[in-house]
């Protein structure tokens, strides 16, 4: 373990005076603007010096009832650690309901599925994700289940299963073997 | 024992290795659900594979059918209340959840749970962990073909189970912790049952390990198979015991040591592939890895209270709540509006049985938890599934998905 995960911290304070806190629980989080927030993420991840390469978890929290008021109603959060230092880093930026968030789907691999769960669970876009369709629901459900705005008792009965056959297509496409598909 | 020169053993698609005069037939991927309702896939997971003879082409996964909305269901339920529904993330390893989920809640509440507290948990879990593994390598193994090594390790399990009936009254879904302690102490005689269990387990784990490490067939069927590297295991988040077989040495109870882990003398294991022997390999080295820290564990466990005194956060004793009008109100109070949190938020990451299983909890300040996110290892590893067995055969894939330890139930929640 060459630097420590202080050194690595005192680094993300340094370059974000403005973003960087500690909470209570004496965790370090970086509250960006949505708009700074890919870029911010893509320094996190590529800079040496830095080099969070894992992307632990992401997701969204919906403040609707939340009894502090916010004037943005998401925020999107991801829990990043680097393997080095072993530190973690939060970071968290606010999003209204109408605005889509910058998928980061080129940065980790496991923002894929990450992503695609945020979005059904709250209905909030990733653009740039090129397959964001619905992963632990069913296809045809309607709503976002994890918005507080979502019943909890709702029931939706949905018997169609997904042929799976569009996603299959865009796998044997990016494989190189769509010709072959075609052909038959 | 590693044989030499294996790399990766995927073989190419069929066009290049097909004889001339095959060259004109016409052939066709065919598509295959393997899955969901299938022996062999450990749960209710679908798999949809373009095949090319018996080599995968492509394949794409499909998940959510054990989905049951653990988040919601806790927004909705006082902190204590969320332990039994997170027996049901890793069922194999219930107890493991039960520790990460009190350990994030507690850290929010800024509550320090006692030293014996500490050592029961790591104890309790450690076994949780050797049986985990001992059920994810036995039903791997029956997969590959070899049962009889299921029913040494199985039967190893059934003892450690037994302890935990006495101990926590149930065998799989155990809901062991308490916000801020343990639901009960150790009975009287658990360090000796625990320590007699733990000399046949390692009896079990040695003879299955004579019984495949060095077989031709097991060792045909696993070595240069579906292989991830280091990067692409990072990249896809991958913790845990996957992540080791990559090489890569990441151990929360090393990198990060929570409950003294600090004081057990442990090594981490590793591996040099990351291929399905490396996966199986890992874990059987786990499993005398834990051994090993319960048996340190129970010579250091520390007397005194299990639980924190502190009435926010700990049942008064039975005596109290019927007797006294102090205490009945107390239980009362800790009962129908829960431990409260003050408003804010953690993330906390405990090495589970299959990796980081981490806790992201916002809290508005009551006794529920305003939002649960759960950080399941198995979804990450899940995730990069399809790319593992892509050029790889049928069979393959079966044996992969039963050393990558995929649980339904925490990959779905």
């Amino acid at each position: 373990m060459g630097v420590s995960a202080n050194a690595v911290l005192a680094n993300v304070q340094r370059l974000y005076p403005n973003f960087f806190t500690l909470s209570p629980t004496q965790e370090a989080v970086l509250v960006v603007p949505l708009a700074n927030l890919l870029e911010t993420l893509t320094k996190l991840r590529q800079d040496p010096d830095l080099n969070f390469n894992f992307l632990m978890d992401l997701t969204i929290i919906d403040y609707l009832t939340h009894p502090v008021p916010r004037k943005t109603r998401f925020e999107v959060v991801y829990q990043l650690f680097a393997l080095e230092s072993a530190a973690r880093l939060r970071v968290k930026a606010a999003v209204q309901q109408a605005e889509s968030i910058q998928s980061v789907t080129g940065l980790w691999a496991a923002a894929d599925w990450a992503e695609r769960e945020a979005w059904e669970m709250y209905g909030l876009k990733f653009d740039g994700h090129t397959n964001l369709r619905r992963l632990l629901t069913h296809k045809d459900f309607v709503g976002y289940p994890l918005r507080k705005d979502y019943p909890a008792k709702k029931r939706q009965p949905l018997n169609d299963s997904d042929t799976l056959l569009e996603e299959m297509e865009q796998r044997l496409v990016f494989k190189g073997l769509k010709t072959v598909e075609v052909e038959g | 024992m590693r044989v030499p020169g294996i790399e990766d053993k995927s073989p190419v698609l069929a066009e290049a290795v097909v004889p001339e005069f095959y060259q004109d037939l016409h052939t066709d991927l065919m598509f295959l659900n393997v899955g969901p309702s299938h022996p062999a896939s450990h749960g209710t997971l679908r798999t949809f594979v373009a095949l090319d003879g018996e080599t995968i082409a492509a394949a794409v996964t499909e998940i959510g059918y054990l989905h049951r909305g653990f988040e919601k269901t806790c927004e909705l339920r006082t902190y204590n209340q969320c332990i039994p529904y997170t027996d049901r993330l890793n069922y194999c390893s219930a107890i493991l959840n039960n520790i990460g989920f009190a350990k994030a809640a507690e850290r929010l509440m800024g509550v320090e749970i006692t030293d014996r507290c500490k050592f029961v948990r790591v104890i309790v879990g450690e076994m949780m962990r050797v049986v985990d593994h001992l059920i994810c390598i036995g039903t791997n193994l029956v997969d590959i073909g070899a049962l009889s090594n299921f029913w040494f390790l199985y039967n190893k399990r059934e003892q450690v189970y037994t302890i935990l009936e006495r101990l926590t009254g149930a065998r799989l879904t155990n809901s062991f912790t308490r916000i801020g302690g343990l639901a009960r102490d150790l009975y009287d005689g658990f360090e000796a049952d625990t320590l007699a269990v733990l000399a046949d387990i390692e009896k079990a784990a040695v003879n299955v390990q004579s019984l495949v490490a060095k077989n031709r067939i097991f060792v045909d069927r696993t070595q240069g198979i579906c292989i991830l590297t280091p990067e692409r295991a990072i990249s896809y988040g991958f913790t845990g015991p996957n992540l080791r077989a990559t090489g890569v040495p990441l151990d929360l109870r090393k990198t990060q040591p929570y409950y003294h882990y600090d004081a057990f003398d442990f090594d981490i294991a590793v591996g040099s592939k990351g291929d399905t022997y490396d996966r199986i390999m890992v874990r059987f080295i786990e499993i005398e890895q834990s051994i090993r820290i319960i048996r340190q564990a129970i010579k250091m466990l520390p007397g005194g209270p299990i639980n924190v005194d502190d009435k926010r956060v700990t049942l008064p004793g039975k005596a109290d709540t019927y007797q006294n009008i102090e205490g009945l109100i107390n239980h009362f109070k800790l009962i129908f509006e829960g431990v409260k949190a003050p408003v804010g938020e953690v993330y906390d990451a405990t090495e589970a049985a299959n990796g980081e299983l981490g806790f992201y909890i916002v809290s508005d300040g009551s006794g529920y938890p305003y939002k649960v996110k759960c950080r399941p290892p198995c979804f990450y590893a899940f995730n990069a599934f399809h790319e593992m067995v892509e050029g790889h055969m049928i069979a393959d894939l079966v044996a992969t998905l039963g050393s990558i330890n995929i649980i339904a139930g925490e990959l779905e929640r």
